[in-house]
């Protein structure tokens, strides 16, 4: 169990520095609930099993990962961008394009160190572009224009056969096999996508206290003054995008590999909102909350079918569950899951002291 | 060539600050008409007039805001009419806003250490900064400065109205200010506030100069050399303190002789 060790090691090493600012900007750290968290998510096979591992975990930690892109613009930049996924989707077609794939004729068959990083690159410059062309606007005209780029990529994929091969998609995506290990195979990517899902995480948090996620939480709170320090507020704004799209390109990597095939119905319209979905129930002033966002979204999605049927309503109707979900979270906590959670622990720090503070004062 | 010698010479005259001609224009509405204004480096005058007169749209020409419709804007003798509000920071030009205009979701900390980071390089660095950067460093001095070491790990929705003023200075002391605009620092101070708003605009180096819009003439006139009366969007007046005080005219339109 080297992973317990390594962890001890951290724990204590911010412990003796004590309450310096590298505490207060990793905040996980003096958190206990975090690291059970963690402990959880590495033996994560061996408690649950394959279907439980891919469907519902791996699945999770991809589209959280979309939608950590989306926080990281909404909440730390007050951009919301509804084309995160077709940027994910973006990359899921060039790995498919670039690397191996059923598709003869399309697919070029680069080996998927050479495909990969393309993608990603491609993804990156693709979201900057429309990120480019978002930050001329501001609040609903943000929202409508990358709802516009999102729509606009769904119906070309749709109609353009020569890359994108229509409405049939690219199947039989090849996944990297190296060192003897099929890291398509359940545990192997599993991990693969823990550990991609693990960085972009503390990459997000760390970017957040840093000059570059400084001047962005500037921007969102006043445009207008950081102009008046010396900030020039497009450029950044068209930065935090390259970075958002970075983020989706890699979850977009990671899910063409999961379902080994990308298709129009993967990057429509539908698809571009749930992602906004899972941002908001969430809640997007933490990185954390896309990630709770997305279990609360594949649990409902996975379970929500046969709960319906059981009770004797059409299981198609699971997005109502949904969508009354999403309406309660919003209605009872504008910041989503994470605002629930914080105001409950509020108000047990608050029940715990009151005795302690009546003695004081009596 | 002939911008290395314009240069020259607007260093010979010292002005820090040069309008000709300057127009402002809201659809047909005027809200500055012909202004043109000389402040040498280092010179510290008031701005008064009544509500409407032009002073904060002033300001907003100055700093690119909002840019003239017409005429130049010179910053120590740059022709600066044309750049965008940060290109004019970075040179050394600041400005406070008459409501405050800080980040109300970062700390205090965090407020200054961005106004630190905006004047220097580095202001797209991914890496966090470490217990000895010097920009963090320079945060720590003008948040004492400001009295306001106490509240540095506050987030700034959290302060008082006080609190925020002096914060709104001290995001405008930032890096190495060459002329500062201060639009109506005192307001919404309390007594006691505005004597320590005196002393940090007294105690400022000789080499800042700045201009000040303020109606409280008790500490407009106290820490000023020169004072400019604007009248609906023009320059109606320019003088010593004492000049403009005793002058009649000016005394009907803007003291309306309340003033005692």
């Amino acid at each position: 169990m080297s992973v317990t060790h390594d962890a001890r090691i951290q724990v204590h090493k911010p412990a003796a520095t004590a309450q310096r600012p590298a505490v207060r900007g990793w905040p996980d750290i003096n958190n206990p609930a975090a690291w059970i968290m963690a402990v959880i998510l590495l033996i994560m096979p061996l408690i649950a099993n394959g279907f439980f591992l891919i469907e519902i975990f791996a699945t999770t930690l991809i589209l959280g990962t979309i939608a950590l892109s989306l926080m990281f613009l909404a909440g730390y930049g007050g951009m919301v961008s509804l084309m995160q996924l077709t940027i994910a989707g973006f990359a899921a077609y060039m790995v498919a394009v670039f690397g191996i794939s059923g598709n003869a004729n399309i697919s070029l068959g680069w080996p998927w160190w050479l495909a990969v990083p393309m993608a990603l690159t491609l993804a990156t410059i693709f979201g900057t572009l429309g990120g480019a062309l978002a930050v001329r606007t501001e609040g609903i005209y943000t929202i409508m224009i990358t709802l516009a780029i999102g729509a606009a990529f769904y119906y070309f994929t749709n109609q353009n056969w020569a890359i994108f091969n229509g409405h049939t998609g690219i199947n039989n995506v090849a996944t990297p096999h190296f060192w003897g290990v099929d890291w398509r195979a359940d545990i192997p990517f599993y991990y693969v996508v823990l550990a991609t899902a693990t960085l972009c995480y503390f990459a997000v948090e760390y970017i957040s206290r840093a000059p570059f996620g400084l001047a962005l939480q500037g921007v969102r709170d006043n445009p207008r003054r950081m102009a008046a320090l010396g900030f020039n507020v497009n450029a950044h704004r068209v930065a935090a995008y390259a970075v958002a799209s970075f983020i989706a390109g890699l979850a977009g990597v990671l899910q063409v590999w999961n379902y080994r095939q990308i298709s129009p119905g993967s990057v429509s319209v539908g698809a571009c909102i749930d992602v906004l979905i899972i941002a908001v129930v969430g809640g997007i002033t933490r990185p954390v909350g896309p990630y709770i966002g997305a279990l609360v979204f594949v649990l409902l999605r996975t379970f929500a079918l046969d709960f319906l049927v059981k009770i004797g309503l059409d299981g198609n109707r699971f997005r109502l569950l949904i969508g009354l979900g999403f309406l309660a979270i919003v209605f009872w906590s504008s910041d989503g899951v994470i605002g629930l959670w914080q105001r409950w622990r509020q108000s047990q720090v608050r029940e715990e002291n009151r005795p302690g503070g009546g003695r004081g004062h009596g | 060539m002939d911008s290395v010698a314009q240069r020259l010479s607007a260093v010979g005259a010292g002005a820090a600050l040069e309008l000709r001609g300057v127009t402002r224009l809201f659809g047909a509405l005027a809200a500055l008409t012909d202004v043109t204004i000389t402040v040498r480096a280092g010179e510290r005058r008031a701005v008064l007039g009544s509500n409407g007169a032009g002073k904060t749209t002033l300001f907003n020409c100055i700093t690119g805001d909002f840019p003239p419709s017409s005429g130049t804007i010179r910053f120590f003798g740059e022709d600066v009419t044309h750049f965008p509000p940060y290109e004019r920071i970075r040179r050394g030009l600041r400005r406070t806003y008459q409501i405050s205009a800080l980040f109300p979701g970062l700390t205090v900390q965090d407020n200054v250490y961005l106004a630190c980071r905006g004047v220097s390089r580095g202001r797209f660095s991914l890496l966090r900064p470490g217990q000895n950067d010097a920009l963090m460093h320079a945060a720590d001095g003008l948040v004492q400065a400001v009295h306001l070491t106490a509240v540095k790990d506050q987030r700034v929705a959290e302060l008082a109205h006080g609190q925020q003023r002096q914060l709104e200075i001290a995001l405008a002391l930032a890096g190495a200010p060459r002329f500062v605009l201060f639009d109506e620092p005192a307001a919404g101070l309390s007594p006691t506030e505005r004597v320590e708003l005196v002393e940090i605009l007294t105690s400022l180096p000789s080499h800042i100069g700045y201009i000040i819009i303020e109606h409280d003439m008790d500490v407009a006139l106290r820490v000023v050399e020169s004072v400019t009366m604007m009248h609906n969007g023009r320059i109606f007046k320019e003088g010593l303190p004492q000049e403009i005080q005793s002058d009649t005219e000016v005394q009907e339109l803007y003291l309306g002789g309340g003033h005692e």
